[in-house]
């Protein structure tokens, strides 16, 4: 432990591997890095978003900070204890909601939540509070087995579980993957209402837009952070000129547009494509909305309608992607 | 906090559909069912009947061979050849054909020849068929010997004295060797797919990042079937003495005792394989492999001794072996603990070595 001021999850080079290359992926020493050498802090009683696409290896750090996996090198602290040596404290102290519902399908709900409680020497009723508003919703189904659920209130439960034994931290993988628009939104509330409570939370995410609800956030590609900040420094950081365009045969612009001077990125982003331009030294770039479009019309393109846009955490890990 | 887990593991027992069903059901069909099904006394062979004498000497040898209970007389076929079409049918098992002038013959010339040819597929049916039905034949040869002649008082006579098992009853042999069978299904299989069930579904990722230690886990996992495992085959017990009045000879007790070793070092291997295996398919499959393996190994059916050499040597690799041998030998013999001290040490071997594996083979995992 050390220092009395230690952060919630402290990392240091951490790296994890798993196994041979089955045939044709590249990669370095043989083996696919899942995690190659991440270095980060979280504070005490923060929302820290980890947000990438399926497969950057969020799932692997998350085990590893919840004592479930042991990392290959480096080291990773959760409040001051050590994930490989203090993992036992880890356990008493960590709140760990996994992608997949883990809990079991033939037992009620009730009888989950107590298991859990009882399992972390607890009782249901003493940390009634924290979980009162997300049980709420649960106690009606209370004596219905827990694979009856349905997806969003598996997480509810799941969440309910996780949270029973009035953890420090929480983590949380993947929450939102696979429930409704509804249930999302009031998942995001519980998070800042446990927020309140002192909780840190880490939570991961595919989805971008969920990226502002969080404190601070790291995007993650291929088991490395590509960067780690507050949502809107990122934003501003992002330090290029963004355009939104729309017209008939989406498909076909977004190659005709690559082909345009001055554009140096383009993706679909929605319904619309978002092309990226550089901003020449402060001066202003020689594309403009009006040049773009003329540019797509004499290029054959009908009904082409270019506005700027304000850059979202989406376009910047776009822009970090393409580096 | 292990009685909480044990709780759980109860609950989901019995909340299970199929598996309290089949846990009453098993010993049952172990003890009444499968002895009499997997029995190697050959009854019921279908004989196709080719009578070219059709005298008053042929109907009585076939009136005689029908009696004995052992064949019944699927065909009587007019030629050979019509009757080794009934062979080849699968509806008669064996043929005998009585030659034509058969009475004539052995009233002239004292001596005759009776054809026996028997479908060999099954060696045992074909082998030990025709050897019942040429003894049938040569009781018959005696009786009209005595007929005609005057009776030739044997020289020797053999009472062959049979112990432990006067009657020679398949089903004694069979029996206490079943009761191992439900033992090591119950506490050998059910705990380890439990566990990689929980793996595959997830749960025991939940489970780990609790303080849980990994031993009350394990316990909670085994204990249950444990206890099952003992109902079992207390039951087994019960079922073999209303259905065939078979009780031990020697004491419950050291069956028990040895049942208890024999369930320790089987659960043992059980959590090897859990170890090994991340998907029930995968447990399954090794599960079936080893346990197939062992049960050839242990004189089940056969007798150790009929194996090759190798074979012999190689079936000390079997835990099953030991229990076999301690459960016959106490029901059946009334041996007590220290005529049985081989099994013991050997089954005792078999825990250590199966546990300490199990308990190495986990850390290197994770």
């Amino acid at each position: 432990m050390g220092e009395l001021n230690f952060k919630a999850v402290n990392v240091k080079s951490l790296a994890k591997n798993f196994g041979k290359v089955k045939q044709g992926g590249g990669g370095s020493g043989g083996g696919v890095a899942a995690l190659g050498g991440l270095s980060f802090e979280v504070d005490r009683g923060e929302i820290f978003g980890v947000i990438g696409p399926d497969g950057a290896g969020k799932t692997t750090l998350f085990r590893i900070l919840t004592t479930l996996l042991l990392p290959d090198s480096g080291e990773a602290r959760v409040m001051g204890f050590d994930t490989v040596k203090d993992y036992r404290e880890i356990r008493k102290i960590a709140g760990y909601m996994p992608g997949r519902f883990s809990l079991y399908q033939d037992l009620t709900v009730e009888e989950n939540l107590k298991i859990f409680a009882t399992l972390f020497n607890t009782t249901i009723e003493e940390n009634y509070h924290l979980i009162r508003d997300i049980y709420e919703h649960l106690e009606p189904f209370k004596k219905r087995r827990a694979g009856a659920l349905s997806g969003g209130m598996k997480q509810k439960l799941a969440l309910s579980c996780a949270l029973i034994h009035k953890p420090e931290v929480l983590f949380l993988d993947e929450p939102t993957t696979g429930i409704d628009p509804v249930s999302r939104k009031e998942l995001w509330e519980m998070l800042r209402r446990l927020k309140k409570q002192g909780i840190t939370i880490i939570v991961s995410t595919p989805y971008m837009d969920e990226a502002s609800l969080c404190d601070r956030i790291a995007l993650m590609q291929d088991g490395k952070f590509l960067r780690c900040d507050t949502p809107s420094a990122i934003i501003a950081s992002f330090g290029k000129n963004l355009f939104s365009v729309k017209g008939d045969k989406m498909g076909a612009m977004l190659e005709g547009l690559r082909r345009v001077e001055g554009v140096s990125s383009c993706f679909a982003f929605g319904n619309s494509h978002h092309i990226t331009a550089e901003k020449d030294n402060g001066t202003k770039s020689s594309l403009t909305v009006t040049s773009l479009k003329a540019h797509l019309e004499s290029a054959g393109f009908t009904d082409v309608e270019v506005t700027e846009a304000e850059p979202t955490v989406e376009d910047c890990f776009m822009e970090l992607l393409s580096k | 906090m292990l009685k909480y887990l044990l709780e759980k593991e109860f609950k989901q027992f019995f909340r299970n559909k199929a598996l309290p069903k089949m846990a009453v059901i098993m010993p049952f069909m172990a003890i009444l069912i499968f002895p009499l099904v997997a029995n190697f006394e050959i009854k019921n062979i279908s004989l196709a009947v080719v009578d070219n004498d059709k005298s008053s000497t042929s109907r009585e040898l076939i009136q005689k061979v029908a009696a004995g209970g052992y064949f019944s007389i699927s065909e009587v076929a007019s030629t050979y050849t019509h009757a080794l079409r009934s062979v080849e049918l699968d509806k008669s098992d064996i043929i005998m054909e009585i030659p034509a002038h058969l009475e004539r013959d052995l009233q002239r010339e004292g001596s005759s020849e009776i054809l026996i040819s028997a479908n060999a597929v099954s060696a045992t049916k074909g082998g030990l068929g025709s050897a019942y039905l040429a003894g049938i034949i040569g009781d018959f040869n005696k009786e009209i010997n005595g007929n005609i002649s005057t009776v030739v008082a044997d020289s020797f006579t053999i009472t062959p004295r049979f112990w432990y098992n006067p009657r020679l009853l398949y089903t004694y042999f069979m029996v206490p060797a079943l009761m191992v069978m439900v033992l090591a299904m119950v506490c050998g299989f059910l705990p380890a797919l439990n566990i990689v069930g929980e793996k595959e579904s997830g749960t025991i990722e939940q489970i780990n990042v609790t303080p849980v230690t990994r031993l009350s886990f394990i316990l909670s996992k085994l204990l249950p079937y444990w206890i099952i495992g003992f109902v079992v085959l207390t039951i087994s017990f019960f079922a073999a003495w209303i259905a065939y009045g078979l009780t031990p000879a020697g004491n419950l007790g050291t069956i028990y005792l040895f049942a208890a070793l024999f369930v320790l070092a089987f659960s043992g291997f059980g959590l090897v394989i859990s170890n090994y295996a991340t998907t029930l398919q995968q447990a399954m499959f090794m599960m079936f492999f080893f346990v197939l393996t062992f049960i050839f190994m242990s004189g089940l059916y056969t007798p150790v001794a009929n194996m090759p050499r190798w074979a012999q040597n190689l079936s000390i690799i079997s835990p099953l072996k030991y229990i076999i041998i301690v459960l016959r030998q106490v029901y059946l013999k009334g041996s007590t603990f220290t005529e049985l001290l081989t099994p013991f040490w050997m089954l005792t071997a078999f825990a250590i070595f199966f546990n300490g594996w199990a308990v190495l083979s986990y850390r290197k995992k994770s």
